[in-house]
């Protein structure tokens, strides 16, 4: 029964990394922009959710309802004022320069929080629950449906509302949907900030699981990198399975292989998928 | 390609020149420059010719330095231990180009970023042969003095240094220079006009390995004790990109002005903003490539421009 709680740790973990991909995939399929900051973003949320829990007794589910708007702010700010400049510029250029303003934000979390990790501890702690011979901490879990919920809603708006067509449209053909009638620089700054927010939102979720540091948001951006290599650039359903299947992928790798080998594990299938199969496990050829 | 090649030697002549200055502080950053020059011009084959934006340099120079350090302990000679940690990054990049060279865009650069990482998890893992994440320590090298030794790693980084530049000046005026200038315009119809496309990139990513390598090697001499998230830093990919666009992409001395450049930035940013240095560091990555993202060599061609008459 041990191959049944090690799938129910990789789902829950799945849930969680799907949440962290998908605003990563969202920004890099619509805006062709490699977003580096999105480790860190997370990890500002997270913090956001540590402090606000700590000082102000605020609970992470409910910090979440802050951090949405606060990051949607933050990223279309970004996206008006800085990325969008580099925009049509090849890759490495719009590469270098979200590393540098991700140099910038972890330096300045370093200075404002120092290094040392910290996690989110509830308290009163919210006990397991066990199903069958699979026994899961509540807050794991909740926060892994919570994760799920969020991912859910980024594509019901993708798909269902008025701006998400305009993304999906400015996605599939940037030209036509200018035609159209699509403001497209409206369209990148309102997709780089649904990208932030779904980073902002999971940092809570991960704080609650995970010690947090200045300098963890690299193994985040990994993670997300990963998932949309795995699942297929751009879509939600892919960076849900990506991240559902990664979540397994790494939790059975490290009763295989040892914990210690799971970066090494997963950034393999990283580069394997991307020989083998570089549309993705969903993703449609020519796509990207 | 003669001019280059005069003002590369007077350049590098110059160089030879800076030990008699005497002080052991100009001469640690010297050497440091000198290593970045080299991480530079080794990025300007791929990077900068063939226009592939590879984030490998930290693998190459991580890889360089633990396969000399490992060789020294294992109780080879210094300067053999360095040529097969050249020899090793150049068998490493020739397998892993023909592998991810085929990938374009996004999906290389990320590729080529995660191999570092992949690295340096599996040198913390093999503890036994690397020492794991506790690090390594290197032989001193039986010198006189301390300064003797500052004075033989700066001359070991320099002969490496004019070594990659030669190779820079030959390959950009070779068939190979030509040929990857062509895949970075147009790789299909470089491949249609009979540019064996696939072997010019794998050539250009061993040559930006093989004096990395090298430089790993030396610079794990050098400072004598080696961890893996020193030498498979990132930030060493990153800066060889920038010192490159700092000087101009695809130009042979753009990499040398870069480094000169970045490094005097990176000291001043350094000594003013201890605490604060790698959030300044990406700001003025951030203002590079908004306002200069062709170089500063570049400058002079856009004030030509303006003067011209409309």
């Amino acid at each position: 029964m041990l191959s049944l709680q090690i799938l129910a740790n990789g789902l829950v973990l799945g849930g969680l990394y799907a949440c962290i991909a998908a605003g990563f995939s969202l920004v890099w399929g619509v805006l062709n922009v490699i977003n580096i900051l999105h480790g860190s973003f997370i990890v500002l949320g997270g913090y956001l959710a540590f402090f606000a829990y700590v000082k102000l007794g605020i609970h992470p589910f409910v910090s979440i309802l802050i951090a949405a708007p606060l990051f949607f702010a933050l990223g279309y700010v970004l996206q008006r004022s800085v990325i969008n400049r580099m925009i049509a510029a090849p890759v490495l250029l719009s590469l270098t320069l979200t590393f540098g303003l991700d140099l910038m934000l972890s330096n300045a979390m370093l200075a404002a929080f120092t290094a040392d990790f910290k996690k989110l501890t509830l308290d009163p702690p919210l006990g397991v629950v066990s199903l069958g011979p699979v026994v899961l901490p509540v807050d794991r879990l909740a926060a892994m449906l919570l994760a799920l919920l969020l991912t859910a809603l980024l594509y019901l708006v993708l798909s269902r509302s008025r701006i998400g067509r305009a993304i999906v449209a400015v996605r599939m053909d940037r030209e036509a949907a200018a035609l159209m009638g699509v403001k497209v620089k409206e369209v990148y700054a309102i997709t780089f900030g649904l990208g932030a927010l779904m980073a902002g939102v999971s940092g809570p979720l991960i704080a609650m699981i995970f010690p947090i540091s200045p300098l963890s948001g690299p193994v985040y951006l990994g993670k997300a990198f990963v998932i949309c290599v795995l699942g297929g650039l751009g879509s939600v359903p892919g960076a849900m399975i990506g991240g559902l299947a990664l979540g397994i992928v790494e939790s059975f790798g490290a009763l295989w292989f040892g914990p210690e080998h799971a970066v090494t594990l997963s950034f393999t299938l990283l580069i394997v998928i991307l020989l083998v199969r570089p549309e993705g496990l969903l993703g449609r050829k020519g796509y990207a | 390609m003669k001019r280059d090649a005069v003002i590369g030697i007077v350049l590098f002549a110059l160089f030879a020149l800076v030990p008699l200055g005497g002080e052991a502080y100009w001469l640690r950053l010297a050497t440091i420059m000198l290593m970045y020059g080299v991480l530079a011009m080794s990025w300007n084959f791929i990077g900068g010719m063939a226009g592939y934006p590879s984030f490998a340099t930290a693998a190459f120079f991580g890889l360089g330095a633990y396969t000399g350090a490992v060789a020294q302990k294992f109780g080879l000679h210094m300067g053999v231990a360095w040529l097969l940690a050249g020899l090793l990054a150049i068998v490493f990049a020739g397998l892993l180009g023909w592998a991810l060279l085929r990938l374009r865009g996004h999906y290389f650069a990320i590729a080529s970023l995660v191999v570092a990482e992949v690295l340096r998890e599996l040198v913390n893992s093999a503890t036994d042969l690397t020492g794991g994440g506790m690090g390594l320590n290197l032989p001193l090298p039986a010198m006189s003095s301390v300064d003797a030794q500052a004075r033989f790693f700066y001359y070991a980084m320099l002969a490496l240094a004019a070594l990659t530049f030669a190779a820079m000046l030959a390959a950009s005026y070779s068939r190979l220079g030509f040929g990857l200038r062509c895949i970075q315009q147009n790789e299909s119809a470089a491949d249609m006009l009979g540019v064996n496309t696939t072997l010019f990139k794998v050539a250009a990513f061993m040559l930006s390995a093989v004096f990395v390598g090298m430089a790993g090697a030396v610079y794990a001499s050098w400072v004598h004790y080696i961890e893996p998230p020193d030498v498979f830093d990132v930030l060493y990919s990153v800066k060889a990109i920038v010192m490159v666009l700092l000087g101009g992409a695809g130009s042979i001395f753009g990499p040398l002005v870069g480094a000169v450049l970045f490094l005097s930035l990176e000291e001043l940013v350094w000594r003013e903003f201890l605490e604060l240095h790698t959030g300044v560091l990406g700001l003025l990555i951030v203002l590079l490539v908004l306002f200069l993202p062709k170089g500063l060599l570049s400058l002079s061609q856009r004030f030509a421009r303006q003067k011209r008459p409309a």
